[in-house]
């Protein structure tokens, strides 16, 4: 363990851990080794892509952007944090709308379509394309992810 | 056969583990002790390496050691799928702008990327060749090594790797009424898959043990057991599915490295490229078409004159086959009286070029299509119905004595258009445009599985298929059910491990639907028949007594489900079946692409435009695909591949290129610079329409299906844009910039 690195304390999907991490650990790297959740992926490293979305004190956040020791203190929720024992109804949705192709950019589309819906739960189709327009799908799934999203917002799904 | 599993949209198999975040993809994997590589590449295209300085890096904390050229065999090891070509690690000099030339190892991510930050090179850049021109040049300086040519290569002193001469008839006898001369270009696009390039090794048991993201790993085993001078039963290749392919994460690349320094350093190490490393590591080949093409007043096709120079990249890949594959087929999904095509595969110190979703059609049909367009208006014909008039029918030939069409196509086509409104009045700025791709699948190759049906009747299928995003779990898991009878939910697929999985030659053209579905079919009606031959001696019947139908057999009126009669036939002590299936391809010799395409894949794109006249941008107001698929096996899962394939093709329609700089370094390297379509480039309507007439040779009559989809976007847009504007444009991509200046006046693209 390097001299430089420092101990932070934070709540990751609901438990509090205590990490040593060095100054330049992202928080993606630090969740993804750190802490072994690994629902959280890396491709562009640089905040375009979105497969590492993460809700960071309420707000969807690229963590490959976040350095791990601005987050003590903070509450971070990760695809592992969403839906608990069960999948969520926006989850579900994904996979009736055939909305999931390769997967790897679904934990990210899952996490900030969360988010979105947190923040606008009753939210246009355009204002999902707007609100999910940071997250990447090469698999090219985006008209089936939007519609997964509608499918639930406002208390749409059928359940 | 046919029956209630063929033709339902279940969900996707393993959905869930990807909506939850527990699918584990190849850097996912935990692997302990495990090291790991950063690589060390030169800030220029070619370069001579003269020096490596390593101390600097060896001397940073973590970092285990640094290898080079120096540290590998002499020569270093080559390999490639056609030709052995691409050293194991740059030996002597740089061919691209990213090639490694080093790689550091280190006990952290961080160590090893400080280590390679540390390791100084003195190097000279050399002149280099970035383009078709240079290519073409012959005071180029040579790509290739000449002695690594083989035989008596009339080519050697040239940067022409491959040249192919396809044609029929005597064009310069063919008459025409009216002949189109131009050019067409297509840009240099990487696949971008979201999870990038991922590599483990590890020693085991007298070999080694590798993971990968790879599409084909019996291709990488082969490949690595050469290599390493090893059996092929001592390479065990973990190949967990890929987060996106495209047909980049086909064959090798570094697994080679990474495996020989697991084995020097006798320890695990990983490699996981940056997104920019994998723009430098795979891309689509790209190509100048050039096609006079004759045709008759009444705007029949009568002869098509090419010369196609496509850019392969500094090491040959499985570029040489994309080119013949896909140039081979002059007029796409056309008759043609005549057809000359001098076809070259261009070296040049430029990112390998590999297979991509399409395998070279979508250049090949960016250049025939448009040249069907500018027929059409200068013969002022409907641009479907010279479509309807050249396209084959079914049993028609498009390449003399070659397999004939095997599919309505017009049929596409005409749903194409009713869905897209043609002739329908148009607002002002809107356009539309149409166009038909035609890509063949494979001529050759195997696809092996195991089925086990367990003593409680549920199953296990083993098959080497890569599920990469298209599904293959799901509709191998279908075919099960439909065939045995046992609920999807009882059935398990056993994938990407080859120390268990049985031999497959490869997840590439759309062909596992077909290969390894009928594979698993075939292994389904072997199980039948053991079951029945089984059960008829444990009740003293004939066989011919014992009737299956999926999910029971009877016997006399007496009817059995499969738990009952596998624990009659097995009794006290538990058993289970056990049998392979296959389904080979065994191609021709004699056939210049080594056997006719096991069927065509065919897909019909429409667009509507409208265009922003003051700015050259413009939106997509309708995008509709028909695809021609035999049978869709799960039609959700065709529909969201086909939507996909449509999506991509809007990225080199639109908006993405490689832009390399004077010294051959990608200037747009990274996703802020290199945009791919995102939620808000979405058409405002998309559809995927599915032409289903039982006429493909996979289970139930399917063909293979998802790459057709973005065939034909580029020239159906490109004529949209070309109505809406009456400007035609011959570079892609149809960025707001060209489309501007195309309208105003601009040197490019104008026609009239």
């Amino acid at each position: 363990m390097s001299p430089t690195e420092s101990a932070i304390t934070l709540t990751v999907n609901g438990a509090r851990r205590t990490v040593r991490v060095s100054p330049s650990t992202t928080l993606l790297e630090m969740v993804r080794t750190r802490l072994e959740l690994t629902g959280s992926k890396e491709c562009c490293a640089e905040g375009e892509c979105g497969a590492c979305t993460m809700i960071l004190d309420g707000e969807p956040v690229n963590s490959c952007l976040v350095l791990a020791v601005e987050t003590d203190g903070s509450e971070v929720t990760t695809i592992e944090g969403i839906g608990g024992a069960g999948m969520t109804p926006l989850q579900e949705s994904f996979l009736t709308a055939g909305a999931i192709q390769c997967g790897f950019c679904i934990p990210g589309m899952v996490v900030a379509a969360t988010a979105l819906l947190e923040r606008i739960p009753r939210p246009t189709e355009s204002e999902v394309r707007e609100g999910l327009s940071g997250n990447l799908c090469r698999c090219g799934g985006y008209s089936r992810i939007s519609a997964a999203v509608m499918a639930v917002a406002g208390g749409n799904a059928a359940t | 056969m046919t029956g209630a599993g063929l033709g339902l949209s279940t969900p996707r198999v393993g959905g869930t583990d990807r909506v939850t975040g527990a699918q584990r993809f190849a850097a996912d994997i935990a692997i302990e002790d495990v090291l790991h590589i950063a690589l060390v590449h030169l800030d220029c295209g070619h370069a001579a390496i003269e020096e490596i300085h390593t101390s600097a890096a060896t001397g940073i904390e973590g970092v285990v050691r640094v290898f080079t050229a120096e540290d590998f065999p002499n020569p270093v090891p080559r390999f490639g799928p056609r030709f052995a070509d691409r050293p194991v690690i740059a030996t002597g000099e740089t061919k691209y702008h990213g090639e490694p030339l080093a790689a550091v190892v280190a006990v952290s991510k961080e160590a090893a990327a400080d280590g390679a930050a540390a390791v100084r090179v003195e190097y000279k850049e050399l002149p280099g060749v970035y383009s078709i021109d240079d290519a073409l040049d012959p005071d180029s300086p040579l790509v290739m090594d000449p002695g690594l040519r083989t035989g008596d290569d009339p080519l050697a002193d040239s940067n022409v790797r491959q040249r192919w001469d396809w044609g029929w008839g005597d064009v310069d006898s063919t008459e025409a009424e009216l002949v189109i001369d131009e050019i067409y270009t297509f840009p240099m696009v990487t696949h971008f898959s979201i999870e990038p390039h991922t590599f483990a090794a590890a020693p085991e048991g007298g070999g080694v043990t590798v993971w990968s993201s790879i599409q084909h790993p019996y291709f990488l085993q082969g490949t690595l057991a050469s290599l390493l001078d090893l059996p092929i039963s001592k390479v065990r290749v973990h190949a967990p599915d890929p987060g996106g392919g495209f047909g980049g994460k086909g064959f090798p690349k570094y697994e080679p490295l990474v495996a020989m320094i697991a084995l020097e350093l006798g320890r695990p190490v990983r490699l996981v490229l940056t997104l920019e490393e994998t723009f430098q590591a795979v891309r689509r080949t790209n190509a100048r078409l050039q096609l006079r093409t004759g045709f008759a007043r009444d705007g029949r096709l009568v002869f098509i004159d090419a010369i196609e120079d496509f850019m392969m990249g500094a090491y040959a890949d499985i570029a040489p086959r994309v080119i013949s594959k896909s140039s081979y087929f002059a007029a796409g999904p056309y008759k043609v009286e005549s057809v000359r095509a001098v076809v070259r595969g261009l070296m040049s110190h430029t990112t390998p070029s590999t297979a991509f979703r399409g395998f070279g059609a979508p250049q090949m049909t960016w250049a025939i299509e448009s040249q069907m367009d500018a027929a059409a208006r200068a013969l002022t014909i409907d641009p479907v119905e010279i479509r309807l008039l050249n396209l084959a029918g079914p049993g028609e030939e498009i390449v003399p004595g070659d397999r004939p069409a095997d599919g309505d196509w017009r049929q596409a086509l005409n749903i194409a258009a009713e869905r897209v409104g043609w002739g329908e009045p148009l607002l002002p700025g809107h356009g539309r445009g149409i166009s038909v791709g035609l890509k063949a699948s494979a001529t050759a190759g195997a696809s092996y599985c195991i089925l086990r049906i367990l003593h409680d009747g549920s199953v296990s299928l083993i098959a080497g298929t890569s599920d990469m995003g298209q599904g293959a779990r799901t509709i191998l898991s279908q075919l099960v059910s439909e065939n045995l009878g046992v609920p999807m939910e009882r059935v398990t697929l056993v994938m990407g491990d080859t120390a268990v999985v049985p031999f497959d030659y490869s997840t590439s053209a759309s062909r596992s639907t077909v290969f390894m579905g009928s594979a698993v079919v075939d292994a389904c009606q072997k199980a039948i028949a053991e079951l029945r031959g089984k059960t008829a001696v444990q009740h003293k019947v004939s066989v011919e007594d014992v009737v299956f139908t999926p999910g029971q057999i009877s016997i006399d009126g007496a009817v059995y489900t499969l738990p009952e009669v596998l624990n009659d036939v097995f009794g006290a002590v538990p058993g289970e079946i056990i049998v392979t299936g296959s389904q080979r391809g065994e191609g021709d010799a004699n056939h210049p692409l080594g056997g006719p395409a096991s069927f065509y894949e065919v897909s019909c794109t429409a667009s509507e435009v409208w265009v922003d006249f003051e700015t050259g941008d413009f939106e997509l107001v309708k995008h509709i695909t028909v695809a021609d698929v035999g049978k869709a096996i799960n039609p959700q899962h065709v529909e969201m591949q086909d939507e996909g394939a449509a999506v991509m093709g809007l990225g080199h329609t639109l908006m993405e290129h490689l832009i390399l700089d004077e010294h051959g370094r990608i200037v747009n390297l990274g996703a802020l610079d290199y945009r791919i379509p995102t939620f808000k480039d979405m058409p405002a309507t998309m559809e995927s329409v599915l032409v289903e007439n039982g006429d493909g040779p996979g289970p139930g009559g399917a063909k293979g299906s998802g790459e057709g989809g973005l065939l034909a976007t580029s020239p159906a847009i490109a004529a949209a844009l070309s109505q809406a504007t009456g400007v035609v444009i011959k570079d892609l991509p149809l960025t707001p910039e060209r489309v501007w200046e195309a309208m105003h006046g601009g040197d490019e693209g104008h026609e009239q």
